[in-house]
């Protein structure tokens, strides 16, 4: 059972209250500081807005992505950083309720609902070149009878601020590198040690360090799906629907100050349009072209979200691959222009239209899983895809 | 045809396991086939047997053994 249209309204009411009230004024400081957006993530569990994806006869609320997407959006409209940590803890919530069939991943799914359980994930690691279908580390079988798994990782997002951890590994030692299961790691079993730090341009209130992870855990914590199967049906395409939400918001932030500007210019000298007023028309364009995209892409999703012949095809892995690559291109197209209308008000740091930090977290888009790494991907199956 | 696909198999699969030790069951993907050699091996079936796989068959199930790929070939063969 799916969440209805006015509680979906509600939760949406609620996510855009906490941006404006909570998520906005901590921005910069976030930013600065590349700091957790701890209030944020307050006032979010607050509300229930972290289990909205689990079924409603778990205790959740039973949500669609595309619900999920449109508080993705009002997130990442005022903080980047907050947006995207909503993103991907969403797209590890999803993973779980899609994949989690037994009794013991039911019993934790109701268990988050309850308390709004915050999940990070741990796939990629050193020693793949970023790879994220090929683990190096693997589960070990103890004596005792419990599993563990120790893991070095280059980054885990906000990893130390979150309440459990999805890590991928090989599923035996035998096992060759692709062969992958995704294993949930919580505490007291799971110890993080930093190995790296997290100053970058961007997203700096993703807190993404790096990590050695070590996890002691029951053997039902191993999810009952491959890894492969997780994350082509779910966990890929809500993750590449949920940044491009955020992104969205990025967007739109930017176009908004500029829309503001232009129409102040305007207001000056009745009668004349402003010469910025054209580099509008062509930024909105481009604005419209990415809100269909991303709007589109994650309203086809829920349709098909119990297909799995369509969720496993080639044609849905390249859409999927697509849509991450035109949508973080397209951000920082945006913002670019935006940049050209706002002029010096853009470029100074000390006004209230200020681009610089929508900027630096523009570019994060297609750097965070390098575009290039998914194009190549994309390029080796379209060698095989046939056009329908 | 099974010579052939586990000839294909031992060029463009890079297994760690040699071939001719998997049965006709056994999980391609498992026993380390990664989805970029599976392309490889795709494209390599389809210049042998003269077929082209259509999208419905584009997908990690058609690929996962030698008895499912020499099902999809038959399959394509006879129409």
């Amino acid at each position: 059972m799916t969440a209805t249209k006015e509680r979906a309204d509600e939760f949406l009411r609620q996510a855009e209250r906490i941006a404006v009230e909570v998520v906005a004024p901590a921005a910069h400081d976030v930013d600065r500081d590349a700091r957790f957006p701890v209030e944020a993530f307050d006032a979010l569990r607050e509300e229930s807005l972290l289990s909205l994806l689990i079924p409603q006869e778990l205790g959740g609320a039973g949500a669609t992505v595309a619900q999920v997407a449109d508080i993705t959006f009002e997130l990442g409209r005022h903080c980047a950083s907050t947006g995207l940590i909503y993103a991907m803890h969403q797209s590890q919530v999803a993973s779980l309720v899609r994949h989690g069939r037994s009794a013991f991943f039911r019993e934790y799914l109701a268990e988050m609902a309850d308390t709004e359980l915050l999940l990070a994930s741990a796939t990629t690691e050193v020693g793949v070149g970023g790879d994220v279908r090929t683990s190096l580390c693997t589960v070990e079988r103890q004596d005792s009878g419990s599993i563990r798994l120790e893991k070095m990782a280059p980054v885990i997002s906000y990893g130390q601020h979150s309440d459990a951890i999805l890590a991928t590994a090989r599923r035996a030692p035998e096992s060759p590198p692709n062969d992958q299961v995704l294993v949930l790691c919580r505490p007291p079993g799971l110890k993080l040690e930093s190995i790296s730090g997290w100053d970058t341009l961007g997203f700096r209130g993703t807190c993404s360090l790096g990590f050695k992870l070590v996890a002691e855990e029951d053997e039902s914590c191993i999810l009952d799906d491959s890894y492969g199967e997780i994350s082509s049906r779910t966990m890929l395409p809500v993750s590449h629907l949920l940044w491009s939400s955020v992104w969205l918001g990025l967007a739109t932030a930017a176009a908004d100050k500029a829309r503001h500007f232009v129409r102040a210019e305007a207001r000056k000298k009745p009668g004349v349009t402003p010469p910025s007023a054209l580099r509008l028309a062509e930024m909105v364009a481009q604005l419209q072209r990415m809100e269909e995209l991303v709007r589109g892409s994650v309203r086809r999703y829920d349709q098909q979200i119990d297909d799995v012949d369509v969720l496993s095809s080639m044609g849905f892995a390249i859409a999927m691959n697509s849509l991450k690559v035109s949508a973080s291109t397209l951000v920082v197209d945006i913002v670019n222009r935006s940049m050209l209308i706002l002029g010096m008000a853009g470029y100074r740091e000390d006004s209230p239209h200020s681009l610089g930090r929508i900027l630096r977290d523009a570019h994060g888009a297609a750097i965070m899983v390098n575009n290039d790494r998914i194009n190549s991907n994309t390029a080796q199956m379209l060698l095989v895809h046939k056009d329908q | 045809m099974e010579e052939a696909i586990r000839t294909i198999l031992a060029e463009h699969g890079h297994l760690p396991v040699e071939v001719d030790k998997l049965r006709d069951e056994d999980d391609l993907y498992q026993a380390g086939m990664t989805s970029h050699a599976s392309v490889n091996v795709m494209l390599a079936l389809e210049d042998e047997f003269d077929i082209e796989f259509p999208e419905r068959m584009l997908r990690k199930s058609t690929f996962e053994s030698v008895a499912a790929i020499r099902f999809a070939i038959s399959e394509l063969s006879e129409s």
